[in-house]
């Protein structure tokens, strides 16, 4: 639609775009700012000023601080990443391609697991990891993030295979191929951009996530976000390490934006039905 | 029909392991909340004893008269009120102007959504930094201090320290609502965005050469199309609200009277702060039927246009 727009209305509307750009990019400065600050730079005073010096000291402490921690959420997001696709992917394509009786009911009630506030599973969640001796320990938090990722990787491998021709699985059948064969030859090869969309999805969002992790980790395995809030949470207000340790947590998601900024939006509107 | 019987078996096999972990862990794991929302496991001895003594409602009824669970829920609602409408305004604002393809859209477009790929507690860390109001009104801080740089000292206020409410508002929401509209707004400009670029241009254009002004042509042509996006929109952005505990908890915490507490914080602290666990899963079961009541409707309808 492109309108033929008068001066006043373009200097409007770019009048516009950059005070919400100002807007965005706010916090960004904040954060940039202080992180850069040396410890005795960082007055309430002078906030809103840039660092007269770079000073990278923040960022090295923070760094120091959270390293465990980093590694804990790497340690984390990347099997239960890879889990979690591969689950959904095999349930994607049952549930498209080889449906049975009462498969769709069954799907509605995969689906219903993505819906719930977690609150509402948490407790028992907390005394079940404790009895199967899973509590406080990363493999049990991989375990948490598979089981509740695989509705909507569920959903998002399903719906990119409906839009398989069920003829091509007819033909396999007829030519023997059994479903394991099927799913291996055709399927798998032809769902990598879906496993893209799933993988970046995944990642982000179990590394971004924090109930599951403060509730379920101890000091050891604690991931990042849990690390940051304990950070910000100290006595002594350091903020040029915290806002370091803040840009620290969000520099591996905020990378995979600017990576695969395309396929994190096809995510998120394929996803949309999560939020 | 063997044949038949035998892949659906096979089919079965394959979901199995989800099956059964989801089996436990959604469908188990909130039945036994329902249970313990049922018990008096609100001291630690009475949970350790594991006694098995229902008492029925009584937990529920507790929390709605109590002032914390109803500011609580006071809060959630204003939250996700001024939350979602935030959002949509600004989302859609954005998106009809990035979709005439301005100069350097795509630049805009990328930075407007680049706070969805951040962790709320980063969001809540940063933005509890530039809203921390300081000692007013001598020593000022963050968005305040920038006021004063400004001389819009006028504006100063106590931001989400404030007490101040009227109507059950908190006032001091504002702040939090801020930074939670800052993170989502991106969201639904971006489902507008996908939903705009769907629309016949020809349509546009027939109703332009009709005379029909730009108001116009949002209200009576764009926005019903548009109406069905919007709604999913809403209901993502509601069901966000209900689950803002971790944007919250990093950065106001309940605050001083609870002004900025939510059942989902509330929840926490009662379950894993002081032992009051069928308080806690009383108020997970209340979020969950809040959930219900939002989502339910929405699948039924959307199913029904499958």
């Amino acid at each position: 639609m492109n309108e033929k727009l008068t001066t006043t209305e373009k200097i409007i509307r770019y009048a516009v775009l950059l005070i919400f750009a100002l807007f965005f990019l706010l916090p960004m400065y904040v954060l940039l700012s202080t992180s850069l600050k040396s410890f005795s730079e960082v007055s309430i005073n002078t906030m809103w000023q840039l660092p007269t010096a770079l000073s990278f000291s923040g960022l090295r402490e923070a760094f120091k601080k959270l390293a465990p921690n980093i590694m804990n959420s790497f340690y984390l997001v990347i099997p239960a990443t890879i889990l979690s696709a591969l689950l959904g992917s095999l349930n994607g394509y049952v549930l498209s391609h080889w449906k049975f009786k009462g498969s769709d009911t069954l799907f509605a009630l995969i689906l219903f697991g993505m819906f719930i506030p977690y609150q509402s599973v948490l407790f028992p969640l907390v005394q079940f990891m404790q009895q199967i001796n899973l509590y406080g320990s990363i493999p049990g938090l991989i375990l948490v993030h598979v089981v509740y990722g695989l509705p909507i990787t569920t959903l998002m491998f399903r719906n990119y295979y409906q839009d398989v021709p069920e003829a091509l699985t007819e033909a396999a059948k007829v030519d023997g191929a059994n479903i394991f064969n099927i799913y291996r030859h055709i399927f798998f090869p032809i769902s990598i951009p879906s496993f893209v969309v799933v993988f970046i999805w995944q990642f982000t969002n179990i590394w971004n996530e924090f109930l599951f992790a403060v509730t379920l980790t101890n000091t050891q395995s604690q991931p990042i976000t849990v690390a940051l809030t304990n950070l910000a949470g100290s006595q002594v207000v350091e903020w040029n390490v915290q806002m370091s340790g803040a840009i620290i947590t969000a520099l591996p998601t905020l990378l995979v934006y600017i990576i695969f900024g395309r396929y994190f939006i096809k995510g998120m509107l394929a996803g949309s039905v999560k939020g | 029909m063997k044949r038949k019987h035998k892949e659906s078996l096979t089919s079965l096999a394959i979901l199995s392991p989800s099956i059964i972990t989801l089996a436990i862990f959604v469908y188990g794991f909130i039945s036994r909340s329902v249970q313990i929302s049922m018990l008096d496991w609100n001291t630690f001895a009475s949970f350790m004893k594991k006694a098995r003594e229902y008492v029925g409602l009584d937990n529920y009824y507790e929390l709605f008269t109590e002032a914390r669970f109803q500011t609580d829920l006071w809060n959630t609602l204003y939250f996700t009120i001024f939350f979602i409408v935030g959002c949509l305004a600004i989302g859609i604002l954005l998106s009809l102007i990035l979709n005439n393809k301005p100069k350097g859209g795509y630049i805009f477009q990328n930075l407007y959504l680049f706070p969805m790929a951040i962790s709320f507690v980063v969001t809540g860390t940063v933005w509890r930094w530039i809203f921390s109001p300081g000692r007013l009104p001598a020593d000022p801080r963050g968005i305040n201090l920038l006021l004063s740089h400004l001389g819009l000292e006028k504006l100063q206020w106590s931001w989400f320290t404030s007490t101040f409410s009227f109507l059950h508002f908190n006032v001091a929401l504002v702040a939090v609502i801020i930074a939670a509209v800052w993170q989502y707004s991106g969201y639904t400009m971006a489902m507008w965005l996908a939903g705009l670029r769907g629309i016949d241009e020809q349509l546009v254009e027939a109703a332009r050469i009709d005379g029909a002004s730009k108001w116009q042509i949002f209200t009576k042509i764009l926005f019903p199309i548009q109406k069905p996006i919007t709604l999913s929109a809403i209901i993502v952005l509601a069901h966000v609200s209900l689950k803002a505990f971790a944007l919250i908890y990093a950065m106001t915490g309940s605050g001083p009277n609870n002004v900025t507490d939510i059942p989902a914080v509330y929840m926490f602290e009662a379950t894993f702060r002081s032992n009051r666990y069928s308080t806690g899963s009383a108020i997970a079961i209340v979020l969950l039927m809040m959930v219900g009541l939002l989502i339910i409707p929405y699948l039924i309808n959307s199913f029904k246009e499958d």
